[in-house]
């Protein structure tokens, strides 16, 4: 058997096992076995890369079962591997495996630990049929699975009503672009009769130029296939216009939203656009559109991420910012450089995520960055794998050698430019201011957390942390609601409290990673990116253009040095704002207040959301509970027939009245009527 | 001459005496069972009138099985109102109403 059977199965088996099992087996066989899974899973999936790296491994089709055969449709569960299906095995088994052995240490205090593994290996499974998806049906199952356990890890602490509507929001905003996927998926069966994707992808081509009937328009066709495949991805992942569920899923356990929200399930758009790419390559309108979306999103959710002040938003908006150069990489046809951004950038942003955990877990739960401050000394490691994280997202390096972020982004922002459409221009210049902003923030983040003077005596939860040292073991859902809410008090000090340095099941996972966000970059790039070696590693798995590989090197001087440059000038603003000058901050809110506020609510994407479709729906949803159930159909159904069965019980009630002489009566006048209807008609 | 339409409307006037006792009674549940009483007694004489009549004893042996039932019965309805009695120290018919729906 070929071993991506157990990659993708071993999950499954560990999550039933602990999810049905987990009362009987206990909490400690559950995290053994569902860990377990995932970290053989890791083992068996590096050799298959390497396998791809050394040039030795040939396409392959593991066909499992038979699915759906009913006349011209033909499904099959087959699970598919090739050069990129293998980085997004390394990458999820990888990432998934150090999430779950991070949570033996963060969730160590939580009842129930095997409903949380459980649901990890359930999303793992889910993603790794997603990957290895042979057929966009199947493709689908995996989308739809990984939004399920999504939906179930966001709405984890269950009793939180926050955590219950971010679920929610992050279920329904994925409707919307599963719809269009699936309007995508229904629209290639209709034009290609197949849904097999290596015979969607041999017979796109041919269909250039040709026209389909959609909502009463002529359009064409492969643009209208991509789009609304697109859809889909932009769901998924997170993309401007329906990005708004990403940040709320912050209200998952952060090991959730290093895995799910960070790593792999959001970049799942990335990879069926890379999958798909012979099909997007025949239509530039929608490669135009996806660089656009992209770009967008890239500086979107850079500006909002600014001004974020909960440690796990910022990194969500960055996450949906990268996600965003990856797109728009896609979108200018550098589809070796966008998987090699989402392969660099699950090694950096999990890490980035992790660490965070690990200060939100020495800070008590506090996750407000304004109450931290001066943690280097406190929490050391956690302090210098931050440092690595942030060297990698801000794409540190000079003359070919850097950290990850720096071979994969300045990639991107080279491809884009050296695409020559006007599209890939827009995308450069949006591209490059959003690398400032990241550096900006990403610095931000660090400074406002590990350096400067200790702010900790504002924060209730250390406060409670001081005050209650003897429950320290409280539920620590209870106490996590409130980092927005709270009144802003900026209390230096450090109100005796004492950070301490997670534990090493805690450590070991983000000092791996912090392994991969330094070295993956330089290790991997001339497989991922550059021209003779990418063609040889990608074999035709994605649409990898040889020609833009050559042209990204031969682009002018000032286009290569413009990354490190906004780099530089982000880490300035950082360093001179929250080090050199604190009121700084203050100073540039009183001068543009109507910016900060701006930003401060998301460019009004959830208000506007708000009166365009969700009160509307409400007061959709309202008039027919209220009106058409509650004062039709229940009122003159159910309601109305009981209503009648009661008067008539009344009525009936009335002849019984226990007297035994009126029993009598009617007993005799019964029988006087049965005698006169025997005597008069039967005889 | 005493004929069988004689006894008859004996029979008869007895039936209905035995009914009306039976609802119009409102006092005494003593007076209900003797109603009863009666109204088998009113079926007795028929059985008989038209066994003599017919010269047929099967009627007459009829006639001794409903005397029979009649004492049994007479002695469990009696049996339950002495029991009633105690539990509601009355007889009166008006206060028995307890199967009310």
């Amino acid at each position: 058997m070929h071993p991506v059977i157990f990659i993708v199965f071993l999950p499954l088996l560990a999550a039933i096992i602990a999810g049905l099992g987990g009362r009987i087996i206990g909490k400690t066989a559950s995290k053994v076995i569902t860990t377990g899974s995932l970290f053989v899973g890791a083992v068996l999936s590096w050799p298959i890369f390497f396998g791809y790296l050394g040039g030795s491994a040939e396409e392959q089709v593991v066909p499992v079962l038979d699915f759906i055969n009913s006349g011209a449709l033909s499904v099959d569960w087959a699970l598919r591997v090739d050069a990129l299906t293998a980085v997004m095995l390394v990458v999820v088994t990888s990432v998934s495996s150090l999430v779950h052995l991070y949570s033996w240490g963060y969730m160590e205090e939580d009842p129930s630990q095997p409903r949380f593994f459980a649901y990890l290996s359930l999303f793992s499974f889910a993603m790794l049929m997603l990957v290895t998806a042979d057929s966009l049906v199947q493709m689908f199952f995996g989308w739809e699975g990984v939004g399920l356990a999504s939906y179930l890890l966001i709405g984890f602490w269950y009793h939180k009503p926050s955590a219950n509507a971010a679920a929610l929001k992050a279920f329904v905003v994925n409707r919307v672009g599963d719809f269009g996927f699936s309007l995508g998926i229904f629209g290639t069966f209709l034009v290609f009769g197949t849904v097999s994707i290596p015979a969607i992808l041999a017979a796109s081509p041919g269909m250039a130029g040709s026209t389909i009937g959609f909502a009463g328009l002529r359009v064409d066709t492969m643009t209208l296939l991509c789009l609304l495949l697109f859809v889909g991805a932009m769901g998924k992942s997170a993309q401007l216009g329906l990005h708004t569920w990403l940040p709320d899923a912050m209200e998952g356990p952060t090991p959730v939203s290093a895995l799910i929200h960070a790593a792999t399930m959001v970049t799942a758009g990335v990879f069926m656009v890379c999958r798909l790419s012979p099909m997007f390559e025949v239509s530039p309108t929608a490669l135009s559109v996806v660089t656009y979306v992209g770009a967008a999103t890239c500086l979107f959710a850079a500006t909002v991420g600014t001004v974020q002040n909960d440690i796990k938003r910022v990194v969500a908006y960055s996450t949906c910012s990268q996600l965003g150069y990856m797109f728009f990489a896609a979108g200018v046809g550098a589809y070796g450089a966008a998987m090699f951004h989402l392969f660099t950038h699950a090694f950096f942003k999990a890490l980035l995520f992790l660490g965070a955990g690990s200060v939100i877990h020495a800070m008590h739960h506090e996750q407000d960055m304004r109450f931290y401050g001066n943690l280097r000394k406190e929490i050391p490691v956690t302090f210098w794998v931050m440092i690595a994280g942030t060297l990698a997202i801000t794409g540190v390096g000079l003359f070919g050698v850097g950290f990850a972020g720096y071979h994969s982004k300045d990639a991107i922002l080279e491809s884009a430019f050296a695409s020559g459409s006007v599209h890939g221009n827009i995308a450069f210049f949006l591209g490059a201011f959003a690398a400032l902003l990241t550096s900006f923030y990403s610095w931000r983040l660090i400074f406002m957390t590990f350096f400067g003077k200790a702010r900790w005596a504002g924060s209730e939860h250390i406060q409670h942390a001081v005050h209650h040292v003897e429950e320290h073991q409280e539920d620590m859902a209870a106490d996590n609601d409130s980092a927005q809410d709270h009144g802003v008090k900026m209390v230096e000090g450090t109100a005796g409290y004492h950070p301490h340095e997670s534990p090493l099941t805690i450590l070991v996972p983000i000092l791996l990673l912090a392994v991969g966000a330094v070295f993956a970059g330089f290790v991997f790039h001339g497989a991922f990116i550059e021209p003779e070696s990418g063609e040889h590693f990608w074999r035709g798995s994605i649409a990898f253009s040889e020609h833009l590989a050559h042209e990204m090197h031969g682009v002018p001087a000032w286009v290569k040095w413009t990354p490190f440059a906004v780099m530089l000038i982000g880490l300035y603003i950082a360093w001179r704002n929250y080090i050199r000058v604190p009121g700084a901050p203050a100073a540039f809110v009183a001068m543009f207040p109507g910016l900060h506020k701006f930003l401060m609510h998301k460019w009004y994407f959830d208000e506007l959301y708000d009166v365009i479709f969700v009160r509307p729906a409400m007061k959709l949803g309202r008039f027919f509970w209220k009106r058409g159930d509650e004062q039709t159909i229940d009122r003159f159904g159910p309601h109305g027939a009981a209503f009648a069965v009661g008067i008539g019980n009344r009525l009936t009630t009335r002849l019984q009245s226990g007297y035994v002489y009126s029993y009598a009566l009617v007993m005799l006048l019964g029988l006087i009527g049965a005698a006169t209807w025997v005597f008069w008609w039967v005889r | 001459m005493i004929g069988l339409a004689h006894y008859l409307t004996v029979s008869a006037i007895l039936f209905t005496l035995g009914v009306l006792g039976i609802f119009l009674n409102r006092k005494n549940i003593i007076l209900m069972l003797m109603a009863i009483e009666l109204i088998l007694l009113s079926v007795n004489i028929n059985l008989v009138a038209f066994s003599a009549y017919l010269g047929d004893l099967t009627g007459q042996v009829f006639a001794m099985f409903v005397l029979t039932v009649a004492a049994a019965e007479a002695a469990i309805g009696l049996a339950i109102l002495v029991i009633f009695f105690r539990r509601r120290g009355s007889i009166a018919v008006d206060d028995v109403n307890r199967m009310r729906g």
